[in-house]
């Protein structure tokens, strides 16, 4: 519950925050809501020289419609993404994921940038990251880059964020599949962190599949968009059956985690399951 | 008496806890205070080659640090168990030594291994990390079975086998006769998992010598501070007891895991003389999961015979009971006497035998775990029940009824004797059930259970009547069973001058309300208003005695030794009055805080008397002054609480989860002070039952890892995963105790578990599952129904 001696620095800026990490030391962390770090930091699994606080930068905290997409500030809070309307209406998925996170006081101080940094497989956000087709806006002393989810999420606990680089912003497109989007989780009994969790945005005309993006969290060693399930269904006319054929083939060709809650085959079958829950509650 | 028996009032203790105003232990700071940090054996089983401390002693602000030579260089063996067992032979059951830091051996993950003691706790942790031990790992065993086989690995040099003991209950001969003429047998292998106790606070430890009286204060996180001073003085350190106190402000909750002496409170009591300085210890949770004693971990075959006309004609049952790497306080008698003795249940069957075989293995020590053996007990026989009701095609409800021991008071009727060597002190059992099966509207909801089939849901309805033996325990009879201790209790009733009433009691509060329930049972006594009464625990140098909390005992051996106190006063009182009044004592009565010449408007107050008593100017002959007496109880006999619960699940068969719906509930305390804390138990007690059932469970690997030493994976219940619960009681007194009360602390864990399996078992019988083993987890469900259909 102790963690070693470290110096603790907060940011009153974005640009200061760069330039306290410019150096690129991987002995520094960025501090947010801390829901990631400091747990880690009390076990002595991680022991950072240093620890760059960037939560309290209002610069980083907003939700509002900008260039045909919903930007969401790094250190937006859990609960504000919830919460907020916007965020309802144009991406439910992602209210959806950040509303069965923790637990209420773990959603009010957590973050979706220091989420996403930290780059759990079983956290809630980056199924719904993928099904969204969200981009990651990173800043560092060289500038910005934006980083698609399929390029950010590398490995278990790996991103490809550099360690000058900080997460600024996360960027939801504005379209008619997201709206129609949604996350459900199975959880595990222990932590609540997802055993399953699928993210679904599906774009329906005419009672055809113009568009349709899967997303897993918990499932595999990072997040992944499930194309299998996606081919399947898309330019199909969606009912029971096609929705039961597309989810049948949910992780093919995916490597699937295992572990104490939950066997390779459980954990495949519960990902099936959710996907054609969460595609017939869209449908 | 008076109007407060019976009455819902307001825990009195709630406000400072809600407003963060309780002292814990680790709340306290004493001046020059230092603080230990402890290491612990990453290995379950390992020998120990050398334990290196010098560059820990190095390090910055360390003020000492020790190993487990230090203590045993002075004589020091280690902690002792309170209770023991024999062999069916005869021969005193193995008891090795449990070191306060271990010397040649390290036997599970967490045994501690040595101390560094520094100015901040950040100091001491850091400096730990410098300690440098030298094991060479061992293999380990952790199944209590495999730990009995030949060529297991053995803990200890002395104990072949790994066996402890064993030990035998009932009539052997007539049981084995019974099973053998039945028209049926139903046969379960039972696994009673094992749990990790989980108090909110993690229990913490402060020594503090004072070389200017050579006396020792030890503060401690527990439920028992004067069974922690007796056996430490008189058994680890051979200390002078009435050079040693101990104390034991707010207790986060403990559940039976800080009933225990454990190796801590003697390592800082140790530590802080060696350095003359208070020494602290707070476990960390990690640590709390692999240094907290641990409950259950029982493997059972249990066979039920019947006859033909479906009565129940015998019950065999034979446990191992995983008692870990060393023996806890308790341990020897949680799978015996709290155990073996509770298979009677309610049922009148006629042959009953147990055979337990208690095992040491590279596991954390496991003891008493609210209910300990009472759950394991009932849980077997609920489950035999439900499965013979499936097999006889007959009604779960109906088999029981039929079953049941006949109504007795214990005071028209006499008691019953169980063939398993207990006398039952009253009971109406049919009458539980007859109410649990009324409030649960149980026709309707197998009509529903049906219609749900039909849409291809799964309910499942599961039963459990339960009995158990609380207000722990009159001495003779435990003291012929094995205690090392006797198990009455004390109480200080002291009457102000002013009137107020301070008392002084052995049972010690974490959670269950004496604040206010003895506050209620004094003021209701004397006619006097609830806050002027103080109820006073937790120090051995105010309280003169105490035995503990722990197995429903509070109110029926706490509340009884206040009521004999108040007894006496009642009696010194009316001398007093009586002069007062000058009229004869047999023409007094007392009531609502005063004494009345009957038949007159003649009276002398409550207050009156006291400070009379105090200030004896007019005073009678021959009577000394004051109003203060303390008394010690030692219970005729155990109290037997009773009750029936009904469960409703539904299971989501696509993934295994398991939905508690409804819970229903009939339970027969004996008579009640306060509803409300009664209630409270009995819902803290059902979450911890469902807890167990569906969610937890510690899971060894086969090298003696905990594989789930944390809440990210080990699941505690939550409130979310439990529905609302509806609950009755009837009122069975118990006759032989002053308030016919019975105990509440433990009943819901009891009684819930059974009836959560039974449930999701009966859910499942359309897929052909006939038995699953807790936790039912929503893979393990799901795997069931994926192998039946």
């Amino acid at each position: 519950m102790i963690p070693n001696d470290f110096d603790y620095q907060k940011a009153s800026s974005i640009d200061e925050a760069v330039s306290l990490i410019a150096q690129g030391d991987e002995d520094t962390k960025l501090l947010a809501g801390g829901h990631s770090l400091l747990p880690v930091m009390k076990l002595r699994l991680s022991m950072p020289a240093k620890v760059v606080d960037v939560g309290q930068l209002q610069e980083l905290n907003y939700i509002r419609e900008e260039g045909g997409a919903l930007a969401i500030g790094a250190v937006t809070t859990h609960q504000q993404l919830a919460s907020s309307e916007l965020v309802q209406q144009k991406a439910p998925a992602l209210a959806q994921a950040a509303g069965v996170i923790g637990d209420p006081q773990v959603r009010n101080v957590g973050t979706i940038g220091g989420s996403l940094a930290h780059a759990d497989p079983a956290a809630d956000y980056p199924g719904a990251i993928f099904a969204l087709d969200g981009e990651i806006v990173v800043q560092s002393s060289d500038g910005k880059r934006t980083i698609s989810a399929k390029e950010f999420f590398v490995d278990l606990y790996t991103t490809a964020l550099e360690a000058n680089e900080l997460i600024v912003e996360i960027r939801i497109p504005l379209n008619a599949a997201n709206q129609n989007s949604c996350y459900l989780k199975f959880p595990s009994p222990a932590s609540r962190f997802p055993i399953v969790g699928c993210a679904v945005a599906l774009h329906k005309d005419g009672g055809n599949c113009q568009e349709v993006r899967v997303g897993f969290s918990g499932v595999g060693n990072a997040a992944f968009r499930d194309s299998a399930v996606e081919n399947a269904l898309n330019g199909q006319s969606v009912n029971d059956q096609a929705i039961a054929n597309a989810a049948a083939q949910a992780t093919d060709g995916v490597d699937v985690l295992e572990d104490a809650n939950a066997s390779e085959d459980y954990r495949r079958h519960l990902a099936k399951v959710f996907a054609k829950r969460a595609l017939t509650q869209l449908a | 008496m008076g109007n407060l028996i019976g009455k819902s009032v307001k825990r009195v203790e709630d406000k400072k806890f809600i407003t963060g105003n309780g002292e814990y232990t680790d709340d306290i700071k004493l001046s020059r205070m230092t603080y230990a940090s402890i290491i612990r054996s990453p290995h379950a089983h390992a020998k120990i080659r050398s334990v290196d401390v010098s560059k820990a002693k190095d390090a910055p602000g360390v003020v000492g640090a020790f190993v487990g030579k230090d203590l045993a260089d002075q004589g020091i063996v280690g902690v002792p168990t309170g209770w023991q067992v024999n062999f069916k032979n005869g021969d005193q059951m193995k008891e090795p030594p449990h070191p306060i830091l271990a010397t040649d051996k390290a036997r599970h993950v967490g045994d501690a291994v040595a101390v560094v003691i520094a100015e901040t706790a950040a100091q001491a942790k850091d400096a730990a990390e410098l300690v440098e031990v030298d094991y060479e790992v061992l293999d380990a065993v952790v199944t209590a079975s495999k730990a009995m086989e030949a060529g297991a690995p053995q803990l200890f040099e002395d104990v072949p086998n790994n066996v402890i003991f064993d030990w035998e209950l009932g009539d052997k001969d007539s049981t084995d006769q019974a099973l053998a003429n039945a028209a049926h047998v139903t046969k379960l292998n039972i696994v009673n998992q094992r749990l990790i106790p989980n108090a909110i606070e993690p229990r913490s430890a402060i020594g503090d010598y004072d070389p200017s009286r050579d006396q020792y204060t030890l503060y401690s996180s527990t439920q028992n501070p004067h069974l922690i001073r007796l056996l430490m003085c008189a058994f680890v350190l051979g200390l002078p007891e009435h050079k040693v106190r101990v104390v034991a402000r707010d207790v986060g909750g403990g559940f039976g895991s800080k009933i225990f002496h454990y190796i801590e409170e003697t390592l800082v009591t140790w530590c802080s003389k060696q350095l003359c300085r208070p020494v602290k210890w707070t476990a960390e949770r990690s640590e709390s999961f692999i240094s907290d004693a641990h409950g259950r971990d029982h493997e059972t075959v249990a066979e039920m015979g019947f006859d033909s006309n479906q009565n129940i004609v015998g019950l065999r049952v034979k446990t191992i009971a995983n008692l870990g790497a060393y023996l806890s306080t308790f341990a020897p008698a949680v799978p015996t006497y709290l155990y073996g003795t509770l298979l009677q249940g309610l049922y009148t069957t006629p042959a009953v035998h147990v055979d337990v075989t208690a095992v040491a293995t590279n596991t954390v020590p496991v003891d008493a775990y609210r209910g300990a053996g009472r759950p394991e007990a009932t849980y077997l026989l609920e489950r035999l029940l439900d499965t013979a009701a499936t097999e006889l095609g007959t009604d779960p409800a109906e088999l029981r009824l039929k079953n049941f021991i006949p109504p007795f008071d214990g005071v028209d009727q006499p008691g019953y004797q169980t063939q398993v060597a207990l006398q039952y002190d009253s009971g109406n059992y049919e009458a539980v059930l007859k109410k649990a099966l009324e409030i649960s509207n149980y026709e309707q909801l197998r009509k529903e259970q049906e219609e749900a089939r039909k849409e291809g849901r799964y309910l499942g309805i599961g039963f459990s009547t339960y009995i158990e033996a609380c207000g722990i325990a009159p001495s003779a009879v435990v003291g012929a069973l094995g205690a090392r201790a006797g198990l009455y209790e004390s109480a200080a009733v002291r009457v102000q001058p002013t009137g107020k009433v301070s008392v002084y009691v052995g049972s010690h509060s974490h959670g269950q309300g004496h604040d206010t329930t003895f506050a209620q049972l004094v003021a209701d006594y004397f006619g006097i208003a609830m806050d002027d009464v103080e109820i006073n625990h937790g120090d051995t140098e105010s309280v003169a005695f105490g035995m503990g909390t722990y197995g429903s005992r509070s109110l029926a051996v706490g509340g009884s030794a206040i009521v004999k106190s108040m007894e006496k006063i009642k009696e010194k009182g009316a001398k007093i009055a009586a002069h007062l009044l000058e009229a004869s004592e047999n023409d007094l009565e007392f009531a609502e805080g005063k004494w009345t010449v009957k038949g007159t408007d003649k009276s002398v107050g409550f207050g009156d008397v006291s400070l009379t008593a105090y200030v004896p100017h007019n005073y009678p002959e021959n009577l000394e002054p004051g109003l203060d007496f303390t008394s010690f109880y030692d219970p005729a006999n155990f109290t037997f609480p009773f009750g029936a619960h009904i469960a409703v699940v539904e299971v989501d068969a696509e993934t295994g989860k398991v939905e508690v719906k409804k819970y229903f509930g009939c339970d027969d305390v004996g008579n009640v002070i306060n509803p409300m804390i009664v209630e409270g138990q009995l819902h803290g007690g059902i979450v911890q039952g469902i807890g167990q059932a569906i969610l937890e469970g510690a899971a060894y690997d086969a090298e003696g890892q905990l594989d789930n030493p944390s809440y990210m994976d080990y699941a505690m219940p939550r409130a979310d995963d439990v529905p609302d619960f509806e609950l009755e009681r009837t009122v069975t007194p118990c006759p032989h105790n002053p308030m016919g009360a019975k105990g509440a602390g433990e009943a819901g864990t009891i009684g819930a578990a059974p009836a959560i399996v039974n449930a999701v078992v009966d859910a499942l019988q359309p897929f052909g599952v006939k038995d699953l083993d807790m936790p039912l987890s929503p893979q393990k469900v799901w795997r069931a129904i994926q192998q039946s259909s």
